[in-house]
């Protein structure tokens, strides 16, 4: 459904994202993880259209999006979250949802209906009424999630929904996400809480230094010698197993 | 819209429709007619600036194009008063598209699109002092000939209530600006313009359509003004003091409401009346009395006079409700 086919993206002498390949089929949770700075954040925008590439493709449902606006590709099915929650301040949190939910439904009725429900589903049920600038960071979550999900996306892209949030919140909210899934969207979750990428994601790829070193099963990645290096540095693997063996 | 939306709109214009009968003299209804027509145009600058966080420092530019429009159509070519007034209000809505076009195309926010549409006031004053078919310097004068053919009345109550329809008219779009997609989308742009775009939100295309509404708008009111008074010139019409004046009435009024603008404008201009009655000596002493109101709301009243009100409100039911040591979370 989503190819990312050889992009670049060059910030001055920086080579943020370096021909970065990645394939998504409809279903399922896949996740993007790497050491700080791997430019995880920067294929995000690229997908969704709020930075253009320096080189290379990207289509949706066999589409060239690559020179897409961000609102088309919203209108496309592809919903995205950001990693710094960027919520509508002065509006309460239904008016906030109800934004993501008028892509779809027209009518004010409709979108607030939509809103309410979406806002239930994320646990925001009992916030509605609140201004969105005085929730927590969980519920600012939450709300990233909530809007995106009114969308009615097809391709969800979370930016580090988890991030900040403390073991019981992210128990809390790891069902909500599968939930999501259950329900036939397509999610590609940058993520750094290593527990929710084992427990969600079905493959995850791995960028470091702007490059996607490698791509597999959680587990098998996880003990892959690039992996490993990538963000313990060089020799980190052999000195790991040497451990490993000593202990064993 | 619900009943419970329309109801306040519909009491408040009843209630100003009735005045005339109880406030026969002329300089009062004067300033009831110049306030109102204050209030329409800085409704106009509402709808861009309070509902999508666009703040134009060069309304003037709308409102006199809706004056000379008018003027130029009755003078140079015997269009009818009330087709020039329709003319008058569409040229608004272009000028305030292209203008919209040009600076939001090349991405211009906050203080950049200020000085933007200040630059486009000012070079469409200069430009109006100069041209021959504006008047130049004289001016132009509309032809004095009371028929309401030629939307002149004999009675000053009569414009004030034509005048009164057309705010009571923008109040109710205002409304429905407030309950409609757009307006979620426009108000969406001005919180937080990369977010409303992710969620599909074609902010170019709200924008537009923002400033072509308020251009209109203000355009229409420009248009009254010149039909009122009969006589316009380049410092008037896109003179900096009505950009001013539109902007601060709904700042004081209450940026993004509905009646924000029309609060505004009656609060200053009454005021300023009102030191004039007290003080009538004292050149300026309205303008002094601006600027102290001006002070007043920028320190204690963010959001303006109904931010305030909202505010007195909430606390007075938090009292009631949730007891008092709440209260000052709330009020936060």
């Amino acid at each position: 459904m989503l190819a990312v086919e050889g992009v670049s993206k060059r910030f001055g002498g920086l080579m943020a994202v370096d021909s970065a390949t990645l394939s998504l089929q409809p279903g399922g949770i896949i996740g993007l993880i790497g050491p700080n700075g791997a430019g995880k954040t920067t294929l995000f925008s690229m997908i969704s259209g709020f930075i253009a590439p320096t080189d290379g493709r990207i289509r949706f449902e066999g589409t060239d999006i690559t020179a897409e606006e961000p609102h088309r590709r919203a209108e496309r099915g592809i919903g995205r979250t950001f990693q710094i929650v960027q919520p509508f301040a002065g509006l309460t949190v239904c008016e906030n949802i109800a934004v993501g939910a008028y892509l779809r439904h027209a009518k004010r009725a409709d979108a607030i209906a939509k809103a309410r429900e979406v806002a239930r589903r994320v646990g925001l049920g009992a916030e509605l009424d609140r201004p969105a600038g005085g929730l927590t960071v969980a519920g600012r979550k939450r709300l990233e999630l909530a809007r995106a999900l009114a969308t009615e996306p097809k391709l969800l892209l979370l930016d580090e929904v988890l991030a900040g949030l403390n073991p019981s919140e992210i128990r809390d909210i790891i069902p909500v996400i599968r939930g999501i899934r259950d329900e036939g969207v397509t999610i590609l979750m940058i993520e750094h809480v290593m527990q929710a990428v084992m427990n969600l994601c079905e493959r995850v790829y791995v960028l470091a230094q702007g490059r996607m070193i490698a791509e597999g099963p959680p587990a098998v990645v996880c003990a892959d010698t690039r992996v490993i290096e990538a963000y313990l540095g060089h020799g980190a693997a052999a000195r790991l197993k040497a451990e490993g063996a000593a202990h064993g | 819209m619900t009943a419970r939306d329309l109801i306040p709109i519909a009491v408040l214009t009843i209630l100003a429709a009735l005045l005339p009968l109880v406030v026969t003299s002329s300089p009062v209804l004067n300033f009831l007619v110049f306030m109102l027509i204050v209030a329409l145009g800085a409704q106009g600058w509402n709808i861009l600036g309070g509902f999508g966080g666009q703040f134009s420092f060069g309304h003037a530019a709308f409102f006199g194009t809706g004056a000379y429009a008018t003027a130029i159509l009755q003078l140079h070519y015997g269009v009818n008063a009330w087709a020039g007034l329709v003319l008058a209000t569409v040229a608004g809505g272009v000028v305030g598209w292209v203008i919209g076009f040009l600076s939001f195309r090349s991405g211009l926010r906050g203080s950049y699109f200020a000085l933007v549409t200040l630059a486009f006031a000012e070079v469409f004053r200069i430009l109006a002092n100069a041209a021959s078919f504006t008047g130049g310097a004289a001016g132009l004068l509309i032809k004095l000939d009371v028929r309401a053919a030629n939307l002149q009345f004999d009675d000053r109550a009569v414009f004030y209530w034509l005048v009164l329809a057309f705010v009571a008219a923008v109040l109710l779009l205002t409304r429905w600006i407030q309950r409609s997609r757009f307006g979620a989308q426009l108000v969406a742009v001005r919180e937080n313009e990369d977010a409303a775009k992710a969620l599909g939100v074609d902010s170019l295309k709200v924008k537009l359509r923002a400033i072509a509404l308020s251009g209109a708008v203000t355009a229409l009111s420009g248009c009254l003004y010149a039909q009122y008074f009969l006589y316009i010139d380049a410092n008037i019409a896109y003179g900096s003091w009505i950009s001013v004046e539109l902007l601060l009435a709904p700042i004081i009024g209450g940026v993004g409401t509905v009646f924000g603008p029309v609060v505004g404008a009656l609060t200053l201009h009454g005021l300023g009346e009102i030191a004039k009655q007290f003080a009538g000596r004292i050149p300026g002493i309205d303008l002094i009395v601006f600027g102290g109101v001006l002070v007043l709301a920028v320190a204690f009243a963010r959001g303006g006079i109904l931010g305030l009100l909202e505010r007195l409100r909430d606390r007075g039911r938090g009292m009631v409700t949730r007891g008092p040591k709440e209260v000052s979370h709330a009020g936060r």
